[in-house]
């Protein structure tokens, strides 16, 4: 077992090292330090002074790979990809281009962003699992195939529109919620209700098929059909054995993505003023902040390992199978 | 002699006909083979299946027309060589002519006549007041907003006239379709056998012809409305202006092509990828197994929306650093676009990859690859003959599973700020540009309106059809016994 | 309690639902029989003919698109199918309980065996904590497990041992018949003789009434009080064991009977039906098995039979029941096949195959770097030999290497030492194309002829694949002649080269597989158990053919095989494997009728029809990759020297081998 773990994480390093040579590549080779001042500097003209300037200002005055005028290991040390790229081993993002530090923005900013996220991972696998559990329960009635002919409509709607519609609907015609903002403390209740009902709103088609078509998978099953030769009612066929089995799955499938929801939704803290993780992304992107995208990137993938490596651990802990054997 | 136009054919463009292509090849394949037919068959007769295909059709009709593009010739002094228009066309911008070139100055209501801001206007008795003026184009031949209804109601009266007899002429073709007997399963073998009594009762009961049965009748209601539409858009803004008085029914179409490239072209990039990494893993096992397993892990170990914006980031920053590489504007969008494809193909190839794997893995221990092996054939032909056509069906349904996402992918990104180039037509730009008006009272509701219900009318249809293909290749839905 | 009054079936029907309902079809159609209290009835019939559907009928378990359409059973005083689903409920697992085929499967991965037998008594008897752990216990003894078991998960237990943990969840109702579909055709031979003895124990035990449903006669002969023959969804014949099997009297029992292979038919053709079972939704004007019947005449097409009673308590649907066959009938009888078969080829052939000590040994990689700790020895160190036109059945329990084997010896998988030797050529170092070329000298034939025949490629293609690959001289139009008559050496007309897989059935599939194989004309055919999935009147037509072709051509074929009375019709020598070691091989006849090695005898003395006799064997434990014999565990002869050493293969006379401590040389 911990074997098991150690193992997961020792195979986690060669991901994490592609994943940084990918945004190395990507950030530093593809497009110079000189490109990204040319950006930020603004206009056509810039002078070459004002663009060793801004790389001076920003710490990217150094060569990518090799360093000539360094000594001894510091030809090696003094590199771009050493302080910009591989620091992000030792989760040293560095600065922002507006001078700010990563690291702290990400420490106050996770909370709001998570404040969202969970509760909507949570309320939304909840209801999608009733919702798909009911259509299970009424399994080729006029009721499933509402409930599924309603799931492809659903799912066939833009994100987008839940969150427009939501924000109209509730915040300006019936002011029952703010249309967005955010505010610590218990104050932030009123302004998480209406995000946190878009977010499971618009994953509700795309999950509850998802989840039924699993529990439908499981009902044709042989041991269910033992189940009901002992005489088991139908209420504890769906709930102890159907439901029994196709959770793991679920869970499984669920619990890679519980580290990830420390990032937030960019989508959604953007539209709703969150100020999150989500939003602070979404901002750099489009302020052209290539130092906050790739420690995103970086943090993004490490949560999605560790999210990795969860899911195996839960499989240990729900499925005898993989716990015994 | 030269002609009054030159073909300009763009990046995207030269892609879709390579998709186009491959798809014909892939449906003479289909023809050719019984086995590969019969799935299709049963498509042929779901309902929602033919439903959705006839809807996927129109916009499609839309999409390839848009996507036939030209720059017409300037007029030429004698002597000289012909120029021609630095702007390039398409043949739907020349087919629905006036809706490109009637731009007003600012939004206008759906079938307004008059602008949606006030504004300064000298009367002609020189006093200056401040109210709505008319517009420039929308409903410009009528003399007051009296009139407007009956002039709408002529119009779509004329509309479903034409409609009606457009309809009519889909009813016959189609009757005389199944009276030939060339329907699929037609009742009698042989060709001409029903009258058309007979083929109009098969056509109307026959449980084998449902598919057809709601083709045509999703066909005809389709008519009915593009025939109104027609009569009436030239002289109204059905959908209204945006914020630069362009019309939005116009920006609603052009925004198509956008739609169905990244939905189809992603795939084009994503499916080569996918196929050659994911069977060659399940396949060869081993080391190569072990180095592609690495390779998704790690591009999936990459939040997907992050990977696409620093990709698109880049892109972008080498666009604007390398200006000198683009004659036009649309060639400078268009490679924008097409870059976009490519970097949602690269992110998205790992799902499908993963799932070749896992099904190669199996075939590759049934006992008729393991009989292949006892005969000595190659590794490659084994690949070709028994692994690719029996993974063929499981790469279909991604595909047209995958399509609706990337539509509604499209809005998100275009949202980011890492979609299409601002100045391309698509309902990403649309809702992107309408949302900063959400604000305003009354609101503008006409542009966000129009994306949102052209998106959906593209997106149901698709997972619909998805629906119909995935149920007529399942194995497991009793299609092999 | 109710009364206990036994089960009374009569008219049953069962239709599949669907819309636009052109013809109703029937799986099951118009069923009658009783089941007396304490009494086992055998429901005997091939795949198809609706026993597993009758079963599901009775428990109000037919799976969604099935739904009963007529007929009534009464359990004691109550009338199954008028109870309101609140009370079948209790009727389920309380008074009538069914046990299933796939032991694999019929139980719940993530729930103990003690938790889905305290399921069962929970729903039934209500029982304080203390009585259903108690309870429980005493269920388990009664199946043969132990306390520990119910701690278990299913994937803890081995195939028999989950049998029986299912039986015991059944039993915990203290049900008055307990129908038992297939319970033993997913196990081995030596589990199958276990759990048929625990179920005549449990019978006798407990007067409990038992519905077995079987394909395999020997088994009805070991269990039956009375036997009801089903064919194409009807009861066609009802008879006590003792009746029936001294006197079958419908056409379709008297040929099930003739197509089961025996030794004692060594030297004669083996009857077969012709055709299969016809599918669903044929339309029946006649009686059901006219297609099929030598005996039919006119009237047998026109008229459709009626269940009637012969003297002797028997019961058929047939029309020779009330009147004799006209003699002036069209159609023979019989066809005249039954005389002898063609004489084995006894003179002294070439050596075809010789294997010798291969072994392959699979890593077993544990710990933080996966390192190799130890090693699945698969196969290790057999030799074999075989002749040209002789006969080599390969026998033994699942998972003793029998395919692992003869993958090896195709080189499909790599042996990780030996040497195989194919008419003086050593396979061992070939490569490339020299390989290719041995290959066209040695082909298999699958046992499930629906994974065996790629789904999308035409007849045609799949038998032309090796002629391009092995043959590449032959050019197209000959290629096509030569694939046209492979079609009619193997009995399918040459039409069927432009079909595709999907429209032939099992046996006809497995004639496509066998003419894939001779296709590269080779000389010796691994055969890998090819009629365990077919269905008793359609293996003796594969086993026909087979033994034709070798007639005609000289084939060696090296057989695989569980099924002993099989071995004995058509082998001419025998190996028995256990463990991926040869532990005894010898002439057929000989070693059959005089078996030297203990487990040679466990596997004799298990197969069906003999009565089940109690085998003193202890139960299979788990492997130990110890020094001694590997039979030792289970070895009711073994001594101290068994644990010690692993016994060397020493030759008796008639060339029998045998590898035993016990059996010393002459």
């Amino acid at each position: 077992m911990l074997n098991y773990v150690i193992r997961r994480v020792l195979y986690a390093i060669p991901i994490l090292i592609g994943v940084n040579l990918i945004t190395f590549a990507l950030f530093f080779v593809v497009n110079t330090p000189d490109d990204m001042a040319r950006i930020h500097l603004g206009a056509k003209h810039v002078t070459p002074e004002a663009i060793e300037r801004w790389k001076v200002e920003h710490g990217y005055d150094r060569p990518l790979l090799f360093n000539q005028e360094a000594e001894g290991t510091g030809k090696l040390t003094e590199t771009l990809f050493v302080n910009k790229s591989l620091a992000l081993f030792a989760l040293d993002f560095g600065l922002a281009d507006d001078g700010r530090d990563i690291a702290r923005e990400i420490g106050t900013r996770m909370w709001p962003s998570l404040a969202i996220a969970l509760p909507t991972f949570l309320v939304g696998l909840a209801v999608y699992i009733s919702f798909a559990l009911t259509l299970v329960f009424f399994r080729a009635t006029y009721l499933d195939l509402t409930g599924v002919v309603l799931s492809v409509v659903l799912m066939s709607i833009s994100g987008l529109f839940y969150i427009i519609g939501g924000q109209y609907l509730l915040g300006k015609l019936w002011h029952l919620v703010p249309v967005s903002g955010y505010a610590p403390g218990w104050g932030m209740f009123k302004f998480l209700i209406l995000p946190i009902a878009v977010g499971v709103v618009s994953g509700l088609g795309d999950s509850s098929r998802f989840y039924r078509t699993l529990f439908l998978e499981e009902i044709h099953k042989d041991y269910v059909r033992t189940a009901r030769a002992k005489g088991l009612s139908e209420r504890v066929v769906l709930f102890r054995h159907v439901l029994g089995n196709a959770m793991i799955p679920i869970l499984t499938g669920a619990v890679v993505v519980i580290p990830r929801l420390f990032l937030g939704s960019l989508i959604v803290e953007s539209f709703f003023g969150i100020p999150g993780l989500g939003s602070y992304t979404i901002e750099a992107i489009q302020a052209q902040d290539f130092a906050i995208v790739r420690s995103m990137v970086f943090l993004g993938s490490v949560l999605y390992i560790v999210g990795l490596l969860l899911t195996d651990l839960s499989y240990t802990l729900v499925d005898p199978r993989v716990r015994l054997e | 002699m030269t002609l009054s136009f030159r073909p300009e054919i763009l990046w995207s463009d030269a892609l879709l006909f390579l998709l186009l292509a491959a798809l014909a090849v892939f449906a003479w394949q289909v023809g050719r083979h019984e086995h590969l037919r019969e799935p299709w068959r049963r498509v042929g007769r779901s309902r929602m299946g033919m439903g959705a295909a006839v809807l996927l059709a129109a916009y499609a009709l839309v999409g390839i027309l848009d996507s036939l593009h030209f720059r017409p010739a300037l007029p030429a002094e004698p002597g000289q060589p012909v120029h021609y228009a630095a702007e390039v066309h398409s043949v739907l911008d020349t087919l629905v002519g006036p809706l490109r070139t009637q731009v007003e100055e600012t939004y206008s209501a759906p079938l307004a006549l008059h602008l949606y801001a006030k504004e300064t206007m000298e009367l002609p008795d020189g006093r200056q007041v401040r109210d709505f003026p008319r517009l420039k184009f929308g409903g410009a031949h009528l003399a007051g907003v009296e009139a407007r209804a009956g002039d709408i109601a002529g119009h779509i009266g004329m509309g479903l006239l034409a409609g009606g007899v457009a309809s009519a002429l889909a009813l016959g073709l189609a009757l005389v379709f199944v009276g030939l007997g060339a329907g699929p399963q037609g009742p009698s073998g042989s060709p001409g056998h029903l009258g058309i009594t007979g083929a109009w009762s098969a056509l109307s009961r026959s449980s084998s012809l449902a598919g057809l049965r709601a083709g045509l009748i999703v066909l005809c209601l389709l008519l009915l409305l593009a025939a109104a539409v027609i009569q009436l858009a030239p002289h109204y803004h059905i959908l209204g202006t945006d914020k630069v008085g362009q019309d939005v029914f116009y920006l609603s179409l052009k925004s198509v092509r956008t739609g169905l490239l990244i939905g189809t072209l992603t795939t084009l990039i994503m499916l080569p990828l996918a196929l050659f990494l994911g069977v060659a893993a399940g396949y060869y096992g081993g080391r190569a197994d072990d180095a592609i397993q690495y390779l998704y892990t790690t591009l999936n170990s990459i939040p997907g929306v992050l990977l696409i914006a620093s990709a698109v980031l880049v892109a972008q920053v080498y666009i604007e650093t390398h200006p000198e590489l683009f004659d036009t504007a649309a060639a400078r969008s268009d490679l924008r676009l097409v870059f976009l494809c490519l970097i949602l193909g690269m992110t998205s190839w790992t799902g499908l990859a993963r799932l070749l794997r896992g099904e190669t893995l199996k075939l590759r221990e049934m006992d008729y690859i393991q009989a292949a092996r006892a005969f000595g054939i190659s590794h490659l032909r084994i690949l070709g003959r028994h692994i690719l056509p029996n993974v063929a069906h499981l790469v279909l349904i991604a595909v047209v599973i995958d399509f609706s996402g990337l539509v509604l992918a499209e809005a998100v990104l275009s949202y980011v700020g890492v979609g299409v180039d601002p100045v391309t037509a698509s309902w990403g730009n649309m809702i992107n540009g309408a949302r900063l008006e959400l604000a305003r009272e009354p609101i503008v509701w006409w542009q966000l309106a129009a994306a949102f219900v052209f998106m959906f009318a593209l997106v149901l249809p698709a997972n619909l059809f998805a629906d119909s293909v995935r149920e007529a290749f399942d194995p497991r839905a009793g299609g092999q016994a | 309690m109710a009364m206990n009054g036994g089960l009374s079936v009569r008219g049953l029907r069962v239709a599949i639902h669907h819309e636009g309902g052109d013809r109703a079809m029937r799986p099951v159609d118009g069923v009658d029989f009783e089941v007396a209290p304490g009494e086992c009835v055998v429901l005997l019939g091939e795949s198809g003919c609706g026993k597993s559907l009758t079963a599901l009928a009775l428990m109000r378990l037919l799976p969604d698109g099935l739904e009963l359409a007529g007929g009534q059973a009464r359990l004691g005083d109550t009338d199954l199918f008028a109870l309101p689903e609140q009370d079948m409920r209790r009727v389920r697992g309380g008074r009538l309980a069914m046990i299933f085929q796939e032991p694999m499967l019929s139980l719940n991965p993530v729930l103990t065996v003690g938790q889905q037998i305290g399921e069962a008594l929970e729903a039934h008897r209500h029982p304080t904590a203390e009585q259903a752990a108690a309870e429980t216990s005493r269920l388990l003894q009664a199946v043969g497990l132990e306390d520990r078991h119910g701690t278990s998960y299913p994937f803890q237990l081995s195939g028999g041992q989950r049998q029986r943990a299912l039986i015991a969840t059944m039993l915990a109702g203290e049900p008055e018949l307990l129908i038992a579909d297939e319970p033993t055709t997913a196990l081995d031979v030596t589990v199958q003789a276990q759990i048929l003895r625990l179920l005549k124990q449990l019978r006798s035990e407990r007067g409990m009434g038992l519905l077995l449903i079987t394909h395999d006669l020997d088994v009805a002969r070991d269990m039956a009080d009375r036997v009801v023959v089903m064919y194409a969804g009807q009861v066609v014949e009802v008879a006590s064991r003792e009746a029936l099997y001294a006197r079958p009297f419908h056409p379709y029992t008297r040929k099930l009977f003739s197509v089961l292979p025996s030794a004692h038919q060594r030297h004669e053709r083996l009857e077969h039906i012709p055709g299969s079972v016809p599918p669903l939704g044929t339309v029946f004007t006649g009686c059901r098995f006219a297609e099929r019947c030598a005996l039919a005449w006119e009237r047998c097409h026109a008229e459709a039979p009626d269940s009637q009673t012969l003297d002797d308590g028997h019961v058929a649907r047939c029309h020779l029941v009330s009147a004799p066959r006209p003699e002036n009938a069209a159609g023979a009888g019989y066809p005249p096949e039954t005389g002898r078969k063609t004489a084995e080829a006894e003179q002294v052939a070439a050596e075809l195959l010789e294997v010798t000590d291969l072994a392959v040994h699979f890593p077993i990689r544990k710990g933080l770097l996966r390192r190799t700790v130890g090693q699945v020895k698969a196969v290790d160190g057999v030799s074999l030999s075989l002749k040209r036109g002789e006969t080599l059945a390969l026998v033994g329990e699942s998972g003793c290497g029998k395919t692992t084997l003869a993958k090896a010896v195709l080189r499909l998988i790599e042996p990780t030492s030996g040497s195989v030797r194919l008419e003086g050529t050593t396979l061992d170092r070939l490569d490339g194309n020299a390989l290719r070329v041995a290959r066209a000298s040695m082909q298999i034939v699958f046992q499930d002829p629906f994974a065996s025949l790629n789904p999308r490629m035409r007849v045609g293609e799949i038998l032309e694949e090796g002629l391009r690959s092995l043959r590449p001289e032959l050019h197209r139009g000959h290629r096509a002649d030569v694939v046209a008559g492979l079609l009619e050496k193997v009995g399918l007309g040459r039409d069927a080269a432009l079909r595709y897989p999907h429209a032939f059935s099992g046996g006809q599939r497995q004639r496509i597989a066998i003419a894939r194989a001779l296709a590269v004309e080779p000389r010796l055919l691994i055969c890998d158990e090819p009629t365990s999935a077919l269905d008793v009147s359609v293996q003796a037509q594969i086993l026909s053919l087979l033994q034709d072709l070798q007639a005609g051509q000289g084939l060696g074929y090296l057989f695989i095989t569980h099924n002993l009375p099989v071995v004995g019709y058509l082998a001419h020598r025998v190996a028995v494997m256990y463990r991926g070691r040869i532990v005894e091989e010898g002439v057929a006849q000989d070693l059959m009728g005089r078996p030297l090695h203990p487990y040679t005898n466990l596997l004799l003395d298990s197969a069906p029809g003999r009565g089940l006799p109690e085998v003193a064997a202890a139960p299979a434990g788990r492997p130990e990759a110890g020094v001694g014999c590997s039979f030792a565990a289970r070895c009711p002869m073994a001594v101290a020297e068994c644990a010690q050493a692993a016994p060397d293969t020493s030759t008796l006379a008639g060339g029998r081998r045998v590898a035993c401590h016990r059996v010393v040389p002459e």
